[in-house]
């Protein structure tokens, strides 16, 4: 047997757990460069699961196994997805066993165990996060569904390597379908890792928390775990987007000698969406709870018409 | 004459694109609230048309088109903007447009309407082989949502807005369908607007010194019975 996909398949979780946690300290370090603030460095986010890890977990008197399965299956899904999504090549054992709809659904897993979690231990706090965290994800998911349909109608393919690889085999071009659903994407994508006009990642404010308020009672490993699934979501997206929408540098099928040089590309086009990410966040405040509709609303339209222009223009 | 070389296919990507655009500012302008943003998005419908036409004319190698391009250009992306400007700094509007329906429930109307005219233009699109025929059903959804607009808003000069985006509907029906109307009848069709903006706007002061108000709903009090 060929050893060749599996080291693959190996180096790339490799990179989503070790890289995340970098993707997540660029960010922060853009943001206080961007507020004229002095930056904890790149770093700070590992030092700060070291901490996590090594504190004890104190546990709600009515916690059930729910509580404390949950970070571990959070954080599992979240591998188990970047194990598809093809981020240094698209040479991925798992890649055949789970299309897009599946990495939406894996997501989802994760989500909605999250939920059950923050209701479980039945503080307010965490009832009314699951609560917001449903509604979001009623109206992202579906939109989320639209634009990435949009894409595999103009690739032939649900398989994101498949995708990848119909669009270096064939020539891409100006397509108003697929701009539509990168419009749409971006929108979702912003709502999917509750980054800030949905919800403030770095928010003290329990009463305007979303995710933060579901996680509030956790602390030690499980809080680690859960942070750190956190930071692989939003390393998902990025490498989802590129994926989907800019995949080139992501090596082709056999080649191993592309490897190193998908690290770099990879590396570089994180930089580049880290300055896109702090410029959306600085220049936007936090949406009011109730305008969310229209904002997804319009994620949903701009998919629709995605795919609507698929049909009519292309 | 000066001549730039871009290759046909290439030209027609960019045909539909802006017609993408076209279509992106026509829901815009359906789910803006405020007033000065649907101006900012009339004004760049009209630039999109106005390069749509253009490269229409470059694709079907029709000079009149590049006249009627520039013509679109002075009058809805300059003119018309400019004159309701003013007018809504006249009239003191300040307030966010007041919509009879709510937003996501206008965005799925506009859906169906592009599904609709999509499907109403699928036989005209089997027989033309014209490069533009696809813009075609754009060009029949854009005038539906301009009437949507028209529909679902209180304002009188919101309304107006409507009718403008129909009419921007309109002309890119005629350049998609047919490469354009003659000359003489897109000049004419030009200056019916400026006049009707003019119109639109002595209407407005006489509404609004009379009502103290534009919204439509007033103008049931214009009944005798009432």
């Amino acid at each position: 047997m060929n050893p060749y996909p599996l080291i693959v398949e190996m180096l790339q979780i490799a990179t989503l757990i070790v890289l995340a946690p970098a993707f997540v300290g660029w960010v922060r370090t853009l943001k206080c460069w961007a507020q004229g603030r002095t930056s904890a460095g790149l770093f700070q986010p590992y030092r700060d699961l070291d901490k996590l890890f090594s504190k004890d977990i104190l546990l709600p008197e009515n916690a059930s196994w729910i509580f404390r399965f949950t970070p571990y299956l959070v954080f599992g899904t979240m591998v188990l997805a970047g194990g598809i999504i093809p981020i240094l090549s698209i040479d991925l054992p798992l890649a055949p066993t789970a299309d897009v709809i599946v990495i939406v659904a894996l997501f989802a897993i994760g989500r909605f165990f999250t939920a059950l979690a923050g209701m479980d231990i039945g503080t307010a706090f965490g009832g009314m996060g699951s609560s917001r965290e449903m509604m979001i994800a009623s109206l992202a998911e579906p939109a989320m569904l639209m634009a990435i349909f949009t894409v595999s109608l103009a690739n032939k393919s649900t398989s994101l390597s498949q995708i990848v690889h119909v669009i270096y085999s064939g020539q891409s071009v100006l397509r108003p379908s697929l701009s539509f659903a990168l419009l749409a994407f971006i929108l979702i994508a912003l709502a999917e890792t509750g980054r800030i006009p949905v919800d403030n990642p770095s928010t003290h404010l329990e009463l305007t928390m979303i995710h933060e308020a579901m996680i509030l009672e956790y602390s030690g490993r499980h809080l680690a775990l859960i942070e750190w699934a956190g930071m692989m979501k939003l390393f998902l997206f990025v490498m989802m987007g590129m994926a989907l929408f800019a995949p080139w540098g992501i090596a082709p099928r056999g080649d191993i000698a592309a490897i190193p040089y998908a690290l770099v590309i990879t590396a570089l086009k994180l930089g580049v969406m880290g300055i896109v990410i702090v410029s959306i966040e600085t220049g936007l405040a936090k949406m009011r709870l109730f305008r969310l509709t229209e904002f997804l609303g319009a994620a949903f339209l701009l998919a629709t018409l995605g795919m609507l222009s698929y049909f009519i223009l292309d | 004459m000066f001549k730039f070389y871009m290759p046909v296919n290439v030209a027609s990507h960019i045909i539909s694109f802006l017609a993408a655009l076209v279509l992106l500012t026509a829901f815009g302008m359906l789910v803006q609230k405020r007033i000065y943003g649907l101006i900012r998005l009339f004004t760049w419908q009209g630039l999109f048309l106005s390069l749509n036409t253009a490269f229409v004319g470059y694709v079907a190698n029709k000079h009149h088109l590049y006249i009627s391009a520039l013509l679109t250009l002075s009058l809805k992306v300059i003119l018309l903007p400019y004159i309701l400007h003013i007018l809504i700094q006249r009239l003191k509007i300040r307030k966010e447009v007041e919509t009879i329906v709510n937003v996501p429930m206008t965005m799925l109307i506009g859906i169906a309407l592009v599904i609709l005219s999509y499907h109403l233009t699928a036989p005209i699109r089997e027989l033309s082989n014209l490069t533009t025929r696809s813009t075609l059903a754009v060009a029949l959804a854009t005038v539906m949502l301009g009437l949507l607009m028209m529909i679902t808003r209180k304002h009188a000069v919101t309304e107006i807005m409507g009718f403008l985006a129909m009419e921007n509907g309109l002309f890119f029906a005629a350049t998609s369908a047919t490469y354009g109307m003659p000359l003489v009848v897109e000049f004419g069709v030009a200056f019916d607007l400026l006049m009707a903006a003019f119109i639109f706007g002595i209407f407005f002061f006489q509404i609004n010194t009379a009502f103290d108000s534009l919204s439509v709903e007033q103008m049931a009090r214009l009944k005798e019975d009432d």
